[in-house]
């Protein structure tokens, strides 16, 4: 297989097996980071971001060279792996995981420089850089069994990461978040496994391909939702859903700052990605069928999450709860099937991933100036550090969903294309982005307004480095609020063909407005 | 009564029967020479019985090629089967015996009992199981299995200055009797009902024997076979003597009992089961399910309350043999020459061979002199301490629960997937979620190794060392962990070749 895989680059055709260079590069960068001395603790660090930064650069260089009107897989890599088992190294990326993937490029670099471990440096950013591996070939596999590999590879960084880097009750939340997680994968597995020898008959041979599994493949209709709801289980605790969340707010809360961007910028995506790519891809009948339980398991979750959310006293944790209910939002446009929903969602994992990684990064500033997140703690930090007030508010609004900034756009296309199907769900799912607003909102109140006692009156101002860091963020949350265009161009054909696929499958007819204009732009 | 002249002896081949010789006589001289001659210089024991084992493997590769020419045959007047399956559990046992010789040649001599003692039982207990795996013929598979646990009852009981050994030794022999007791009853009741003991002849007796009279004596005669095989795979509810022999015995014999024990017992199950009882297979398949599932349960749910590591491993063992039984159960199914029943389960035992070897050659080193420091506390700290030691502790743990990228996840999935060709979804969810139970008692220990504070009284534990042969063990195990986990693709090759068992009638030794 490796010898395939480098026969792929061709220096003189200037053919490069980039997809595979964002799985192994970091992978690479981990055992370097690993291996080095750690007498120098600059270089290794150094050796690190140069790492990360050449992911992302080459994430950058495939947003580029990306076919934006084609919806098939782009850049696609496929190499035998196991043979006996017809298992290969297929990674293949199209409109749906395109910019998750770049997120993930982008993002390790900043949590990379934009965070301090303040221990044990190394292996720190060992467990990163291998934790950005698996997380990239997560998005980027068309083979279950590959897919599963790297599903699974992220909890064993990630649980390092917050046992060893965390706070108070870290071996409690890790040790929560890797069986809690690892249940659902139990269960994936066994489905996955099942998947493939039931298909066996109409497609012929034994194969983990995606692509040939979803298009020739065809389940009765009571397996295919056995089925469906082996990867369901583990998806639904990956995004998390109502009522297998509990794991997210001790992880999220315990997990270093990094850690916690990381989570909650990338690796919950992973569930609702793979509903997508594997729920609604593979088994179009059984997600139409059980459409229903998903739907009310998002919108009970947009609305606990929220509700949770305003109760919170811990800043970190009132951000964790309000993941669950951003995260309804993309499984609601998810089952609700239509090209604006899932389009809609698919933005919106993004802009959550942008808004939310942005806040934790905030969130932990306050936290290293103050060694706390109690809400009732922290007050009048306006008037001490207007500039960090000034970028705490502009990706707070983005995550209420204001208009002109992202999280507007993603939310709002997830709701007028979830309400031509999905209709009453839809109106009690939109109570939630008023309730978004009142916990933001009144968190906000609480710590930046009124004058500082004498704990926060020392509140340092937003240093030249963390402003930096913040500022992508910032700038693709005005950019995706403006000119969310070119994403949607990218995203769509992919959903299109998606939604074509269930039809295809299922005789399922999308519902079409009676006038609609393409796209929702502010 | 057989008179003299109508005896005829069997035709021999002796290049097939090589590996046995090879590992007798070798054990015979070893022993023979050692007694004659004055103390050896440290290693040579150790080192001699591996370049015997490496002799042994090297003559199992040759004949692994010469099987694939010439096909499958049968030795001895039909009482031993030479084959892939066969050949494939010699290379498995000599290679968990020369990984475990390695460990033992360290900790003989930090406990101060070098001798040829522990390497010649070893040897012999290697020749029990290969017997075992070979075996043809019920009487013949006994010889094996009494070889195997006679030694393996003595190795228990080795360390002379450890109450808790000769505690082990004791209770795994009365036990051990007893299982053999019952098993020997059960070949008695076979060969009442089908009329031989051989498991060609088993095999073609259901045809021919009008079995509607004597079924109930065969059935019987399963079940104590059953109850004996299973004693010695330590599958539930025949475990209770595993925690406690495994936490006595000295921690290099635990390792050699949970690989080669294991897999030479596990060989001989399928041997009896699956080849010579196929046709009782509706009989005895449900009874492999239901101890199946209870071993993987039992196991993984005992071992989240334990305290000692080795006590963990052992509960832990026992749910790896609740997997290992989910492939005997998919070969129930299918029979012995098709399916991945048995294919998959003959790669777990290999796999698991080299893990729990690793894993048990660190807790080894980590007990520190008098193998004692075995419960959770002693692995405080150890990756300030030992960090590398530590990362492969770690591999070797996560790789038990099945974390992909490791030789574990293979195996699994190798097993789940026998299971979810038969249609045996249930079974497979349960292995599943018994896995996750089970992962949470190798994070326990990992918490211990990497996040655990120091506490009062640490310091003046005594240092952990890695010996030259210890270290060497753990690192070809850990890279053969890690190499089958990313690139597995040539060792499933291997074991799919293990269902090209002999056939009686087509093929005669």
């Amino acid at each position: 297989m490796i010898a395939s895989i480098l026969a792929e680059t061709d220096v003189t055709s200037g053919r490069f097996p980039l997809l595979t260079a964002l799985v192994l590069v970091p992978a690479l960068g981990a055992i370097v980071v690993a291996t080095m001395s750690k007498r120098r603790p600059e270089w290794v660090k150094l050796t690190a971001i140069l790492f990360s930064v050449f992911v992302g650069a080459v994430s950058l260089w495939m947003l580029a060279s990306f076919k934006t009107s084609s919806a098939d897989f782009q850049f696609v890599s496929k190499h035998e792996w196991i043979r006996a088992w017809g298992i290969s190294w297929h990674l293949g990326v199209d409109g749906i995981s395109l910019f998750l993937v770049v997120l993930t490029a982008v993002l390790f670099p900043l949590a990379i420089v934009g965070v301090d471990p303040h221990h044990d440096e190394k292996p720190y950013l060992a467990w990163l850089l291998l934790l950005e591996a698996g997380v990239m070939g997560s998005f980027l596999s068309l083979d279950l069994f590959l897919f599963f590999v790297f599903f699974e590879i992220v909890l064993v960084p990630m649980y390092f990461l917050i046992g060893g880097w965390g706070y108070d009750k870290r071996v409690y939340a890790a040790t929560k978040f890797f069986l809690y997680t690892m249940i659902g994968s139990a269960f994936m597995l066994v489905g996955i496994a099942a998947t493939v020898v039931l298909a066996r008959g109409s497609v012929g041979h034994i194969t983990f391909d995606l692509v040939e599994l979803a298009t020739k493949s065809t389940f009765a209709a009571s397996t295919g939702r056995w089925l469906f709801f082996a990867f369901a289980i583990a998806f639904a605790v990956k995004v998390p859903m109502f009522p297998l969340h509990t794991w997210l707010p001790d992880a999220h809360t315990e997990a270093p700052t990094a850690g916690s961007v990381v989570l909650a910028g990338v690796m919950l995506k992973l569930g609702t990605y793979g509903f997508l790519r594997f729920g609604l891809y593979l088994f179009p009948q059984a997600a139409r069928n059980s459409r229903a339980i998903f739907l009310t398991l998002a919108v009970i979750g947009i609305l606990y999450g929220a509700i949770a959310a305003t109760m919170q006293k811990d800043l970190k944790r009132l951000v964790a709860y309000s993941s669950i209910a951003h995260l309804g939002f993309i499984v609601l446009g998810t089952f609700a099937m239509t090209l604006q929903s899932i389009s809609g969602g698919v933005l919106q994992m993004i802009n959550h991933g942008v808004s939310t990684g942005a806040l934790f990064l905030l969130v932990g500033m306050i936290y290293e100036r103050r060694h706390t997140r109690e809400i009732s703690a922290l007050k009048g930090l306006q008037s001490v550090a207007p500039v960090f007030a000034a970028a705490f508010t502009i990706v707070m609004l983005s995550s209420i969903g204001v208009p002109g900034l992202n999280g507007f756009v993603g939310e709002f296309l997830v709701l007028i294309g979830s309400f031509l199907t999905a209709r009453w769900w839809t109106v009690v799912a939109a109570t939630g982005v008023i309730l978004a607003a009142l916990y933001l909102l009144w968190a906000y109140q609480r710590v930046f307004h009124g004058e500082p006692d004498d704990d926060n009156k020392s509140f340092a101002e937003l240093r030249w480095k963390e402003g930096m860091v913040l500022l992508p963020f910032i700038a693709a949350i005005v950019f995706c609020g403006v000119y969310p265009k070119p994403m949607l161009d990218r995203i769509q054909p992919s959903v299109k063909a998606l939604i074509s696929h269930i039809s295809d499958k299922t005789g399922y007819v999308e519902p079409q407005p009676t006038s609609q204009s393409e796209g929702a732009q502010p | 009564m057989i008179a003299a002249s109508s005896f005829i002896a069997p035709s021999i081949d002796w290049f097939a029967l090589t590996p046995l010789l090879i590992l007798l006589g070798g054990g015979l001289i070893l022993l023979i020479s050692a007694a004659l001659t004055p103390r050896w210089p440290k290693h040579l024991y150790a080192s001699s019985t591996i370049a015997i084992a490496i002799a042994t493997v090297v003559v199992a590769c040759v004949q692994w090629g010469h099987i694939s020419e010439t096909g499958p045959k049968f030795l001895v007047g039909d009482s031993l089967s030479y084959d892939h399956f066969s050949v494939f559990g010699i290379i498995t046992i000599c290679v968990a015996l020369i990984a475990a010789s390695m460990v033992t040649d360290d900790f003989v001599r930090r406990e101060g009992m070098d001798g040829p003692e522990i390497y010649g039982l070893y040897l012999m207990a290697a020749i029990g199981g290969i017997v075992m795996v070979m075996s043809n013929d019920l009487i013949v598979l006994f010889l094996g299995l009494e070889t195997l646990s006679i030694s393996l009852y003595v190795l228990a009981a080795s360390n002379r200055k450890r109450s808790a050994s000769q505690e082990a030794g004791i209770k795994y022999f009365v036990l051990g009797g007893f299982s053999s007791a019952f098993f020997l009853y059960g070949i008695a009741l076979i060969y009442g009902g089908t009329g031989s003991t051989n498991f060609n002849k088993i095999l073609v007796a259901f045809d021919s024997v009008p079995l509607h009279r004597k079924d109930s004596i065969v059935l019987v005669g399963v079940a104590l076979l059953l109850v004996g095989l299973g004693f010695k795979v330590a599958a539930v509810p025949f475990h209770f003597w595993t925690p406690d022999v495994y936490q006595g015995a000295p921690t290099p014999v635990t390792a050699f009992m949970a690989s080669v024990g294991k897999t030479a017992a596990f060989a001989a199950m399928f041997r009896v089961l699956v080849i010579a009882l196929p046709n009782w297979k509706d009989d005895w398949r449900p009874v492999v399910w239901v101890l199946a599932v209870l071993s993987l349960a039992v196991g993984s749910i005992s071992a989240v309350v334990q305290t000692d590591v080795k006590r963990m491993l052992a509960y832990s063992s026992i749910s790896h043999a609740g997997f290992i039984l989910i492939g005997l159960e998919a070969a129930g199914h299918t029979g012995a020459s098709a399916g991945r029943g048995m294919p998959s389960s003959m790669l777990y035992l290999a796999l698991y061979a080299a893990m729990v070897i690793g894993t048990f050659a660190i807790v080894s080193v980590v007990a520190r002199t008098g193998d004692a420091s075995t419960d959770l506390g002693s692995f405080r700290g150890l990756a300030q301490a030992r960090p590398i030691l530590a990362l492969a502790l770690t591999v070797f743990l996560l790789a038990q629960a099945g974390v992909p990228l490791t030789s574990g996840f293979i195996a699994k999935f190798g097993v789940i997937q026998a299971a979810t060709d038969q249609h045996s979804y249930a079974i497979a969810v349960i292995a599943m979620v018994s896995a996750v139970i089970a992962a949470f008692l190798y994070l326990r220990i990992l918490i211990n190794v990497w996040m655990a504070p120091a506490e009062s009284g640490d310091d003046a534990r005594e240092p952990v060392r890695v010996p030259m042969f210890s270290g060497v063990a753990m690192a070809l195990c850990l890279a053969f962990t890690l190499y089958v986990g990313f690139n597995p693709g040539w060792f499933i090759d291997a074991s799919n070749k293990v269902v090209e068992i002999a056939v009686p009638g087509i093929v005669g030794g």
